[in-house]
């Protein structure tokens, strides 16, 4: 069966076009026809973009890898809204049954000065994966994994770490902030790895490397507006937030940790 | 660079000055508002007020560490609220040509605006109701006839009840964010949830907005000074 309704839609699709990295881009506006209502928002573009090429124009530039919302590469605002009209879902998820015949549909890309344009609809993250280098990470044991429940977790710790490591790193969260910030990104981080024991040793240096790299890489400040949670496909909570707080400002008072030499093997 | 100026020159550093600054601020107001209620004490009100002021000038070395304080609470909020916000400008240079607000609220998107009222405001409340200078008929430590008798110029009783409004709104976001901004609160199920901050923030504002109301209304009337006063006069 599918659930096929059969129905198809026409729409006018007011795009962000822009060359490269410094060029000046603009809205160019394309018709979508004949747009079946199963179809992701993504295939709609695929869709339009075979035209597209078939005309010999340029094809628009968009970013998309899984498909199946969980790598976090595609994302653009659509509409005026992260990842589109339906809650919790990512922009390669969203369906054209969420929209109407005959309906305008502006697509933007995440606008950030820490996440520069670089084709069309394709923002560069790297900012993300510098705030991840500069602390994100534990000090594991290498090996075998370990035995399950070998260390003891407790429940609601447990359900708060596996919330935050929901994250996919996708940017809704900057795109739809008013101040541009990685708040929610950086605190999913924080909160993830500092709330598991594994997570511990590098828990204080850690809110204040990620809290001083989001500040290197030119994002906002968290005023708490909420816009993130909402534009978020994962439904990461501000709550992440308290926790990043909490930990920078004990950090601040203890102060980073002098290294010892030799570290450990 | 030692660690204090590396936390106050981070953002999240700036936003946990304005959390505990703003607090501070919030616990004023609604000393001061509760304080302002002696007004409708009736026959005696005139009396009280005075009273009331002179208890608040029991210790003059005490009362000017507070007035300090307050001052510097202002001082660090408004640097960092400024601060903050060219760094939230210059963090989304281009905007976009639609936006849908999902769930930022009203108050939460004027919190810079009603900052930059509520600062006029105390600049000319002060100048007005404290140091007299702006007063048509002012007298010292009769905070009841100052009242009365500023308030009796419409467009300046309007222009506090409009401050006050502001002052509610600011409270409404600032109140609940601060509490969240110092990890203060447990987590929640509904976390943009909040309802004691917006029950401070009414009876904040409606407490202010009485007195001048009640004295546009006539409600409130001028008394003969303090008996106290006229005493010693
Ligand atoms: S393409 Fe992977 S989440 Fe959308």
């Amino acid at each position: 069966m599918g659930g096929s309704s059969g129905r198809t839609l026409n729409l006018t699709l007011n795009v962000w076009r822009q060359a490269g990295p410094g060029s000046a881009g603009g809205f160019k506006t394309y018709q979508a026809k004949g747009i079946s209502t199963d179809a992701s928002f993504l295939e709609m573009l695929d869709v339009v973009n075979e035209e597209l090429a078939a005309k010999g124009e340029e094809p628009i530039a968009f970013d998309h890898d899984c498909r199946e919302g969980i790598c976090g590469s595609c994302g653009m605002l659509i509409n005026g809204t992260a990842h589109g009209p339906w809650k919790m879902t990512t922009t390669c998820q969203l369906h054209m049954r969420a929209f109407r015949d005959g309906e305008t549909i502006t697509i933007e890309p995440w606008r950030a000065s820490a996440f520069p344009v670089v084709k069309d609809l394709v923002v560069d993250r790297s900012a993300f994966d510098r705030i991840i280098s500069a602390g994100g990470y534990v000090s594991i044991a290498t090996g075998n994994a370990p035995d399950g429940n070998a260390l003891p977790i407790p429940k609601v710790d447990a359900d708060a770490a596996m919330d935050a490591a929901e994250c996919i790193g996708c940017g809704a969260c900057v795109a739809a902030c008013p101040n541009a910030s990685a708040s929610l990104f950086t605190s999913a981080k924080v909160s993830h790895l500092g709330k598991l024991p594994q997570g511990q040793p590098e828990r204080y240096r850690r809110a204040l490397r990620m809290v001083a790299q989001m500040d290197l890489e030119h994002f906002g400040g968290c005023s708490l507006h909420g816009e993130c949670m909402e534009a978020c496909p994962k439904g990461i909570s501000i709550d992440h937030i308290m926790q990043m707080n909490r930990d920078y400002v004990a950090a601040s008072w203890k102060g980073e940790p002098i290294a010892k030499a030799g570290g450990a093997g | 660079m030692n660690a204090l100026w590396k936390f106050w020159d981070s953002s999240l550093g700036k936003k946990i000055v304005m959390a505990v600054t703003g607090l501070a601020g919030v616990g004023f107001v609604v000393g001061h508002m509760v304080g302002n209620l002696q007004m409708f004490a009736g026959a005696g009100a005139a009396d009280a007020m005075h009273a009331y002021a002179k208890l608040l000038r029991t210790s003059m070395p005490l009362l000017w560490a507070v007035r300090a304080g307050l001052l510097a609470c202002v001082v660090l909020h408004v640097t960092a609220a400024l601060q903050l916000a060219a760094r939230n400008r210059a963090a989304r240079p281009q905007g976009y040509q639609q936006v849908t607000p999902q769930a930022s609220t009203f108050a939460s998107r004027t919190m810079l605006l009603g900052g930059i009222l509520l600062v006029t405001f105390i600049v000319v409340h002060i100048l007005d109701m404290t140091l007299g200078v702006a007063h048509p008929n002012f007298t010292h430590l009769d905070p009841y006839n100052n009242l009365v008798f500023g308030f009796q110029r419409p467009l300046m009783a309007a222009f506090y009840v409009l401050a006050m409004a502001a002052l509610g709104a600011h409270l409404v976001h600032g109140a609940w964010a601060s509490f969240r901004t110092l990890g203060l609160r447990k987590a929640s199920e509904r976390p943009l949830h909040r309802t004691i901050a917006v029950a401070v923030a009414i009876i904040v504002a409606l407490g202010f907005m009485s007195v001048p109301i009640a004295v546009v209304i006539g409600a409130l009337q001028p008394q003969g000074a303090a008996s106290e006063m006229q005493a010693s006069r």
